[in-house]
Order: structure tokens, then C-alpha cells, then sequence
């Protein structure tokens, strides 16, 4: 396969497309228009359906509609659309249907602006929609990591029949880089749960009214079982430059890679920094973390909005390693000279507590 | 001469319903399963029920059936009949799910001319939750949320929504009917039949109105509530086949 220079948007199209996805459904949006534009042209021509919906909330519930039938669906919109979807993904997490959500986040809270933002990581990671339930969320850092990550977002909801939510920003999806696409599926699994009519078989219903406070109990246990195996199999990470480091930074996403620029910058002068990005957000890679709190004493948590991965940093290290934190919130894309200057300082504190 | 009563082969059996007595909707939930088998649809059918009193409509239906969020009914429909053109595809709702929360992909998936069918409930309230005024509540009607009766300065006119969207070229055929005795029970299965084959000679959207009696809500006898409906009710809804575009779309 050839490499092709593509933005962040159409990567997340043209995967999908490879990975199956025969329908798609969305409301325009900036900064995430690209991917329904492509899906509009590319899909369709490919024998997939896509529809221009009415609304977010349209859009997600024409998801579920072709998640029941065993279609590989998928919808995506930018932070106030994903807000109008959360009624859906809760029904998607009832129902246990798979489907993959796009969030290419922009700056908030309300309409906010266009711009590449962060504020998104507590809606996604936390569940968003009503009701008890956790949504695998992944983080890509590059156009490669979308098309890589979307394609294997579509086996992850299709093994644990879960949404699962991409989340990414402006910049990330704008912003073209090289891409080698992975080859379009083969085989799609078998899904023998999906409402194809009931033939010559007995009859079957997708619900997600339990009214029964014991047998909801018991969905509610079952889910969490299968989160643990999320937990489990699906939790990854990059650990960079971690090996002889004395603070590490952690960051995802487009803040990661600016965080990377900021790292060579600093070791340049001798500071021995390193990261972990996390690339799932949830299941968050906790363990990761706090193994490196044996060695490492200071952790920098770099964000694009104003402290909300922190928290699950500070439930990872458990008071175990000192924590700062770094946020620019609002649509403004911090510079790796900016996060360099905070490395600098903490080295610098550090080296003042030694002497 | 004995009587023929023949179980319809996709209703369930040995169920106890949960509606009330006099409730239209095990009637037009006979008349379903009935069109079904007789129009040799049941295998592949799949229907989306509403939030309301009719969400539990999969205890009765012996058929593959969707549940959907409140209002939702008619996107998952579109999502349903998308993915898989072959299958037959109606939504069943009330008329808060169809013409309150559910406006917008009511009015949108009759404009797009989306190829399923929609069997729309019209009792006038809000049944499941207690009674509350609906879009379809007549003025001067009595509910638990205009105690005083519906004022259309304070609360609004009673929407006609099957009216409204008849008017788009994509809705081939709409009808108003309603279950008050065996001569609107009867219709009520033409009318529904008619829609059906709409779907299967793909002609487009297709879209039942079905004027049904709430008698616990309404506070009247079940015989009462029969009798409001086609005294009271079809005074602001009249029945009635409210477009038919089907000789125009072969």
C-alpha cells in the first residue's frame, strides 16, 4: 500500500471504510466536516450508506438502527454534537451494540469556538450519557494513529459489543501528514445477536427498559464485567524516553506530540524527561503510571483545557509522586518551547530540594 | 355457527397484557400481527417501539422488535431499513414520542421519503407517565398538566402532524383512522394494509393515524372512551385518506 498525504479527517473516513463501516450518519459540524464530506462521496460510491441527518441525535440513532442488523456504523461530530449524542450512546451501552463515535474536539463549554481543544476527556471517559456505563476511548497522535486506531476501534466495539469513542481535536484533524492505510477487511465477524427478522427462528427484542431492580442489577454487574475485560486486554500507552528519566510528562493526543517537541528540546540541555502518552483513555493506563512512581518523583500533566485527565493521573499515582499541571484550555495550542519552560522549572525545583 | 377465533401466528401466547381495559392498543396491536402473517411479512419484519405505554409492545409481538429512545423511533427506522433494504421496517407511536420529542425525525425521515411505515397512536395524552397534555390534546380537554382544560392562548392548539407531513412528495400514502367499534377496527386493518404494501412495492413513506381510546386517562368508561372518540375526537381529527400518491410513484 502506498503512503498517501491525507488530513486527520479523512484518515478517520477512508479507515473506517476499511475496517467495514458500511454506514455512516452525521450532522455537519466544524471542525470535523471532512469526514462526512469524504463518507458522502467514498462511502457511498463503495456501495455504503451515508445520510446527511437532521440532527446529532438523528444521526446517533440511525447508528443504532444499523448496529442492530449487524452493520459496522459509524457517526462523528465535534464537542456540542457529541453532547446531543449522549442520549444514544447510552442506549448503544443498554443495548450492548457496537459502534464507533468520533469526537474531534473543539474549544467550550457551549458553543465555545472551532479551535482544537481538550475539554472533552470527562464526557468521554466518564461515561457522558446517563446511567451506568464506561465507553473505550481512543487517543490517536498523529493522522497515522487515526487511520491505525479507527480500524481497530471497529474490532474493539464489534469484540465487546460496546461504542466506542475516538477522540481527537481541530488540529488533529486538520492538519495532513503521510498515512499507510491498513488493507481493507476480509471477513467481518459473525454477529448471531443481530435483529435480522426472525425467519424460521423464535422472535427477538433489543431493549433496554429493565424494569425489574434486580435483573437491572444484574446488567448493570454483567457490564462492569466486561469493562474489567476491557480493562484488561485493550488498556495501551507510549512510554517515551521514559528509561533514565527523572520527570515525566503526561499527555495525549495533539498535546502529546507538542509535548514530544518540548521533550528533545529540554534533553538537548541535559534534563532527563520522558512521557507517558496514554493512547487509551479509558481504560486508562493507570497501571503504567503508577509503576513509574517507584523511580520518578515528579510528573508533569500537560492538557489542552483546564485539568481533567489530571484527575485520573492523581487517582493513578495515589500521593505517591508530586504532580504539576499545565493547561491551555480554550482552543489555544500551547508551543513545545512553553512546555519545555515548565520541564526547565521543575527540573530546576528538583535540583534546589537535592542540594 | 361457531365462532372462528385463529391466534395470529406472530402474537404471543399465554401473555397477560398490561395495558388497561379499553386501551386501543392491543387492538391495533392484533391488527399488526394479523396484517403480518397475512401478508406473509412476519419472517422478516422488524419493528421500533416508542418510550410510552407501548415500549413493552415486544411482550405481545412475536416478531424481531427495536426498543427507542423517546422520540427516536423513526431514525432508527432509517438506520434499520438502510442497512438492510430487504427487511420490513414500521415504527409504532404515540403521539407524544411522535409529534413532541420525536417532531424532528418525524417530519425529517417523511421528507426523505424514507421507505418504512409509521403506526402513529393518537389518544390525545401522554398515557404511560399519567395523563399530561399532549401536542394532539383537544382544546378544553382536561389533563393532569392543564387541570383547567386545554387554553389555546396558554397551552397551544392540538397538532395535526399527519396533515402536515402528507404534504411532502416523499409521504405516498396517509391515513386517519380509528378503532371505535368493528366498522373503524375494520378500516383501521385497511388503511394499515395499504401503508404496509406501500413499504413493499417500495414506494416510500407511509404513515397511519390511529384515533385509539385511553379510558384511564380520559377518566370515562371503556365504552365511554369508544364513544368520545367518535363523537369528540374525529370532530378535530376526521378520518380519512389524507394523501395517496401511490398511482403516481409506479
Amino acid at each position: 500500500m502506498n503512503k498517501v498525504f491525507i488530513s486527520g479527517n479523512h484518515a478517520f473516513a477512508e479507515s473506517a471504510i476499511r475496517a467495514g463501516c458500511t454506514c455512516y450518519f452525521g450532522y455537519p459540524i466544524t471542525p470535523q466536516n471532512e469526514i462526512g464530506e469524504y463518507m458522502a462521496d467514498h462511502l457511498r460510491r463503495a456501495g455504503g450508506v451515508f445520510i446527511q441527518s437532521e440532527s446529532e441525535t438523528a444521526a446517533i440513532n440511525m447508528v443504532i438502527g444499523a448496529a442492530c442488523t449487524g452493520a459496522r456504523a459509524m457517526t462523528s461530530s465535534s464537542s456540542p454534537g457529541i453532547s446531543l449524542k449522549q442520549e444514544g450512546i447510552s442506549f448503544l451501552a443498554g443495548f450492548e451494540l457496537p459502534a464507533v463515535i468520533i469526537n474531534v474536539m473543539r474549544g467550550g463549554p457551549g458553543l465555545g469556538n472551532i479551535a482544537p481543544a481538550q475539554g472533552d476527556y470527562f464526557q468521554a471517559t466518564r461515561g457522558g450519557g446517563h446511567g451506568d456505563y464506561r465507553t473505550p476511548v481512543f487517543a490517536p497522535a498523529s493522522a497515522q494513529e487515526i487511520a491505525d486506531l479507527t480500524y481497530h476501534a471497529f474490532d474493539v466495539a464489534d469484540r465487546y459489543r460496546t461504542p466506542v469513542m475516538m477522540l481527537s481535536d481541530g488540529m488533529m484533524g486538520q492538519m495532513k501528514e503521510p498515512v499507510v492505510f491498513p488493507e481493507k477487511i476480509g471477513k467481518l465477524p459473525e454477529k448471531d445477536w443481530a435483529l435480522r427478522g426472525r425467519g424460521d427462528g423464535p422472535s427477538r427484542y433489543m431493549a433496554s427498559l429493565v424494569l425489574d431492580v434486580m435483573e437491572m442489577e444484574r446488567h448493570n454487574w454483567k457490564l462492569v464485567r466486561k469493562y474489567s475485560e476491557i480493562e484488561k486486554n485493550e488498556t495501551r500507552h507510549e512510554e517515551y524516553m521514559c528509561e533514565d528519566a527523572d520527570i515525566v510528562v503526561i499527555a495525549y493526543g495533539l498535546t502529546a506530540r507538542i509535548a514530544k517537541g518540548a521533550i528533545k528540546r529540554v534533553r538537548k540541555d541535559g534534563v532527563r524527561a520522558g512521557m507517558i502518552r496514554p493512547i487509551t483513555l479509558w481504560p486508562f493506563p493507570k497501571k503504567a503510571i503508577s509503576d513509574m512512581a517507584s523511580r520518578v518523583k515528579q510528573f508533569v500533566v500537560f492538557e489542552m483545557s483546564t485539568g481533567q485527565m489530571l484527575e485520573d493521573v492523581q487517582i493513578a499515582l495515589a500521593g505517591k509522586s508530586d504532580i504539576t499541571f499545565h493547561g491551555r484550555p480554550g482552543g489555544v495550542v500551547p508551543t513545545p518551547i512553553e512546555f519545555a519552560r515548565v520541564i526547565y522549572r521543575e527540573n530546576q525545583k528538583m535540583a534546589k530540594i537535592e542540594r | 355457527m361457531k365462532l372462528k377465533n385463529k391466534w395470529p401466528v406472530y402474537y404471543k401466547k399465554d401473555v397477560v397484557t398490561h395495558y388497561c381495559p379499553g386501551c386501543g392498543h392491543g387492538i391495533v396491536h392484533r391488527i399488526v400481527a394479523e396484517l403480518l402473517e397475512e401478508m406473509d411479512l412476519g419472517k422478516r419484519a422488524i419493528c421500533v417501539n416508542p418510550a410510552g405505554c407501548a415500549v413493552l409492545a415486544y411482550l405481545y409481538f412475536d416478531f424481531d422488535v427495536i426498543e427507542s429512545a423517546h422520540g427516536r423511533g423513526t431514525a432508527i427506522a432509517t438506520g434499520v431499513k438502510r442497512s438492510r433494504p430487504d427487511l420490513f421496517v414500521f415504527t409504532y407511536q404515540g403521539d407524544g414520542d411522535l409529534s413532541a420529542i420525536g417532531t424532528a425525525e418525524t417530519i425529517h425521515s417523511a421528507n426523505r421519503g424514507e421507505n418504512l411505515t409509521v403506526i402513529f397512536i393518537n389518544n390525545a395524552v401522554y398515557g404511560m407517565t399519567g395523563g399530561q397534555l399532549a401536542p394532539t390534546t383537544l382544546l378544553n380537554m382536561k389533563t393532569t398538566t392543564t387541570p383547567l382544560g386545554r387554553d389555546p392562548k396558554y397551552d397551544g392548539y392540538p397538532l395535526h402532524i399527519t396533515d402536515v407531513v402528507a404534504q411532502f412528495p416523499g409521504v405516498v400514502y396517509a391515513e386517519r383512522v380509528a378503532v371505535d367499534g368493528p366498522g373503524g377496527i375494520r378500516k383501521t386493518k385497511k388503511a394499515i394494509a395499504a401503508a404496509f404494501q406501500t413499504q413493499v412495492d417500495g414506494l416510500g413513506y407511509s404513515i397511519i393515524e390511529v384515533l385509539s381510546p385511553c379510558p384511564t386517562n380520559w377518566k370515562l368508561s371503556p365504552v365511554d372512551s369508544f364513544k368520545w372518540v367518535t363523537e369528540v375526537m374525529t370532530k378535530e381529527f376526521p378520518p380519512g385518506v389524507l394523501t395517496d400518491k401511490r398511482s403516481k410513484k409506479e
